[in-house]
């Protein structure tokens, strides 16, 4: 009976938008010399070869044209292409640079001044000795100003960091949810066991906390979880943890705060 | 536009068909014009409860997948002519049902229906999933017992993100908590989590107590939704239900250990 069998296949089921973040190495160029760039990258990818096998890269360009040096995107693309990277995109390039970009299909960011944030991906080539044929800027980061390092630094950045906002949940957290604030978290109704609750700041729960609170959880030692009624699975701040069999009855039904002092967590009762 | 209410608990075995069965049939009785939808697809139970399991011919499957038309599958309940059953599929898995055919299908029901009530199976599956995906009220099934609440819980989390209502930032589906197999001697003596345990857990509107009652499997053999049994408590609680649920204030019964002392002294149960 079914006339029209396309029909059944709307939009809605072919496909989904969805935004989302993840991260990307980004090879930041200080010299032009394509010969000693590929020279240099061909020893990283000899040391860590699964890590850079078909990696996708942004290249910057900011420091190179600061440095009023000029490179041809789409050498250095081709070049990239040919050691087995992909590049997927182009930041701080000049116009003619864009342009190039554009031409060989590679999005351009327009975006902003420093957004780099601490290195990870690259983490075990920063220390290699490689021969310095560049000249390097204001890195950040003292590592990075280490004289061992190289024509081009990877490193590997997340989104531009916005203001970190604090996340207020005003609905129950229902057991086998989980909540993720980059700031501080600020829950106004009950968070049921099995839920999950996190965040790298602080943990509010003006309600009953009995799912599982992890506060600090990039390593924010001074983090703390506050909250009217303690009976959870789990409290953890920055990594050190209490389960509920740790936590006594006596502090249950009473607002308290937990807080970490040398490595131990306290539960102490707000007076 | 019909009202599309999703019967859901997580946990099996705790009485959501029976409910599906009975509300159905309060709200038809009342003149609501009511269809129900077994979204049990593979293990279809609705049918034997309704008492209509020799009158199915095409099922919900067959209708998503355009084999049948909706009007060849609605089975007219023998008792009232304002309710209508759409069966599962027993052949099939639940990997028959697409979010975009139960759509469809719920689009067209709500054309001439007041109240659409969706028996979702147990488990956070597909199945269960699709059942609560397009509702406007949830009633959430649970019995006085640990696991069945955190299960509620578990079930009224994916209610909150998971729905249409949810994805499309709408206003939140309506959920209520339906307590059954309640034995009020039972939480008297501490064996069974009282009204107050699971609502210190859920925190929910509640719709009503259904107690644990002998007439529930009687008519589930039957073929006859209890709510039919006007006789029994279990049938006169789920009454109440759809009272309370249509905006009427009833208080609550069945709630305390009122069994006479020679009832008690033999062990006989209403």
């Amino acid at each position: 009976m079914s006339k029209n069998p396309q029909k059944m296949t709307t939009s809605s089921s072919v496909l989904e938008f969805k935004s989302s973040t993840f991260f990307s190495p980004i090879l930041i160029l200080y010299s032009n010399d394509l010969a000693a760039i590929e020279q240099s990258l061909q020893d990283k990818i000899n040391r860590a070869p699964d890590f850079f096998k078909n990696s996708p890269l942004i290249i910057d360009l900011r420091e190179l044209n600061k440095s009023g040096l000029d490179v041809s995107v789409i050498e250095v693309a081709g070049m990239l292409r040919k050691i087995g990277m992909f590049p997927i995109g182009v930041r701080g390039g000049n116009e003619q640079q864009d342009k190039q970009a554009h031409k060989l299909s590679i999005p351009v960011d327009a975006g902003r001044e420093n957004d780099s944030t601490s290195a990870t991906s690259a983490a075990s080539s920063r220390k290699e000795t490689e021969t310095q044929v560049l000249e390097r800027d204001s890195a950040e980061n003292n590592q990075f100003r280490n004289p061992a390092s190289s024509v081009g630094r990877m490193e590997s950045v997340s989104a531009p960091p916005e203001p970190v906002k604090s996340m207020l949940i005003t609905q129950p957290v229902r057991s086998g949810q989980r909540i993720y604030a980059r700031g501080d978290l600020i829950v106004m109704s009950q968070v049921s066991a099995g839920a999950e609750i996190m965040a790298e700041g602080n943990i509010h729960v003006y309600n009953t906390l009995r799912g599982r609170a992890l506060a600090g959880v990039q390593g924010n030692t001074a983090a703390r979880i506050f909250c009217l009624d303690l009976q959870a699975e789990l409290i953890s701040i920055s990594g050190d943890y209490k389960t509920s069999e740790h936590l006594t009855e006596q502090i249950q039904k009473r607002p308290v705060q937990v807080y970490l002092q040398d490595h131990a967590l306290i539960i102490k009762e707000i007076a | 536009m019909a009202r599309i209410i999703v019967v859901t608990s997580g946990k099996g075995g705790v009485g959501k068909t029976t409910t599906s069965a009975a509300i159905a049939m309060g709200l038809a009785k009342r003149g609501h014009k009511t269809a129900v939808i077994d979204f049990d697809v593979g293990l279809r139970n609705l049918d034997l409860i309704m008492g209509c399991e020799r009158r199915v011919v095409y099922d919900f499957v067959n209708v998503i997948n355009g084999e049948a038309s909706l009007n060849q599958a609605l089975i007219r309940d023998k008792n009232c002519n304002q309710l209508y059953i759409l069966p599962a599929s027993q052949t099939r898995d639940k990997d028959a049902l697409t979010l975009e055919g139960v759509g469809r299908v719920l689009e067209e029901l709500s054309r001439d229906f007041q109240f659409i009530v969706c028996d979702s199976p147990a488990g956070i599956e597909k199945g269960a999933y699709l059942a609560l995906y397009y509702a406007d009220d949830a009633f959430v099934v649970t019995n006085p017992e640990v696991s069945s609440v955190r299960d509620s819980d578990r079930m009224l989390g994916i209610l909150a993100s998971k729905s249409r209502r949810a994805e499309r930032n709408e206003e939140p589906v309506k959920e209520y908590l339906l307590l059954t197999r309640y034995d009020p001697g039972r939480v008297k003596s501490g064996e069974m989590l009282g009204l107050d345990d699971v609502q210190d857990i859920l925190s929910l509107q509640l719709l009503g107590i259904i107690p644990e009652s002998k007439s529930v499997l009687s008519a589930s053999n039957a073929g006859i939704p209890v709510i039919l049994d006007e006789k029994s408590e279990a049938g006169q609680a789920y009454e109440d239900v759809v009272a309370r649920y249509l905006g009427e204030d009833r208080p609550l019964r069945f709630i305390d250990d009122k069994r006479g002392f020679f009832r008690k002294l033999f062990g006989g149960r209403s």
